[in-house]
């Protein structure tokens, strides 16, 4: 069961309008290393995992629910007064096309969003070290994005949201050592 | 539902008391990641129990004044019912 909260994790101000940013945004909506195959792919591993890293995996995997909802913000706020020929000329008129300013899972080159993206090996170690792995694509994905834009504003949302890639990875090596440390246990006793 | 008419002092009063929210349920965010993999930091327990109240706080100030944060029971209902009015998170 999970329990909505009207508010974003973190401030997202955006007064203006740049259908071009929102392009590259998407990536982190619908793209394999973005916010929804974080989301997803942690909240299915959680089933199978030992008990030890569950809570580890419930709790990330809800927060990339509001990371999500973070750069859905971005984009609805950067799109929402464009008119269709700025759309075309920020590279969205396929976009456009299909789904006029509607969010849509894909990445910013327009790929839908796949499953084949994340994977759950029911094998502990092999699923956290693609949970590292993952962070550390989406950290090096949101410096991208920060480095192709100069809106002061956009740039503390998205630092904000690299920095939690950060903790994020960091949590999930810690998961990795309470496994090995817990085999060792196992063996010694 | 209708958009809430706000004068400008509601509008800065509403952000500033979010974004309090926001930086105290941050620390609770950050708190409990920490402690689901250091279980027995006891200044880590106090500081998340007393970031806790102090978030229920705001939380009930905030509500007060601009309407439930949270539906399905978790927060008490205005009269008339405003759960579902604007603005969403992504509005503001």
């Amino acid at each position: 069961m999970w329990i909505y909260e009207k508010k974003l994790q973190y401030p997202v101000r955006v007064n203006k309008c740049d259908p071009r940013m929102a392009k590259f945004l998407i990536e982190q909506y619908g793209g394999a290393d973005g916010e929804l195959a974080a989301a997803l792919r942690y909240m299915n591993q959680r089933y199978t995992v030992p008990d030890k890293v569950i809570g580890i995996l419930n709790d990330i995997g809800t927060e990339e629910f509001a990371h999500l909802e973070m750069i859905a913000t971005m984009v609805y706020k950067l799109t929402k007064d464009a008119t269709a020929e700025q759309m075309k000329e920020a590279g969205l008129g396929d976009h456009y096309a299909n789904h006029d300013k509607a969010l849509f899972y894909h990445n910013a080159s327009g790929v839908p969003w796949t499953a084949s993206y994340i994977q759950a090996k029911g094998d502990p170690i092999a699923d956290l070290y693609e949970d590292i792995a993952a962070e550390e694509k989406a950290r090096a994905t949101y410096q991208w994005l920060i480095n192709m834009t100069d809106d002061v504003d956009l740039i503390d949302s998205l630092s904000f949201l690299r920095e939690r890639e950060i903790v994020h990875s960091q949590r999930f090596r810690e998961a990795v050592e309470i496994l090995k440390a817990d085999r060792e246990q196992k063996k010694i006793f | 539902m209708s958009e809430r008419k706000w004068t400008d002092e509601q509008k800065k009063q509403y952000y500033e008391m979010l974004g309090e929210i926001q930086q105290v349920d941050f620390v609770l965010v950050e708190l409990n990641l920490y402690l689901n993999t250091h279980p027995h930091d006891h200044k880590a327990i106090n500081q998340y129990n007393e970031f806790a109240q102090k978030s229920m706080a705001l939380k009930n100030k905030f509500q007060s004044m601009f309407g439930p944060l949270t539906n399905f029971g978790n927060s008490f209902s205005t009269y008339p019912w405003s759960w579902d009015d604007a603005p969403w998170p992504w509005q503001v």
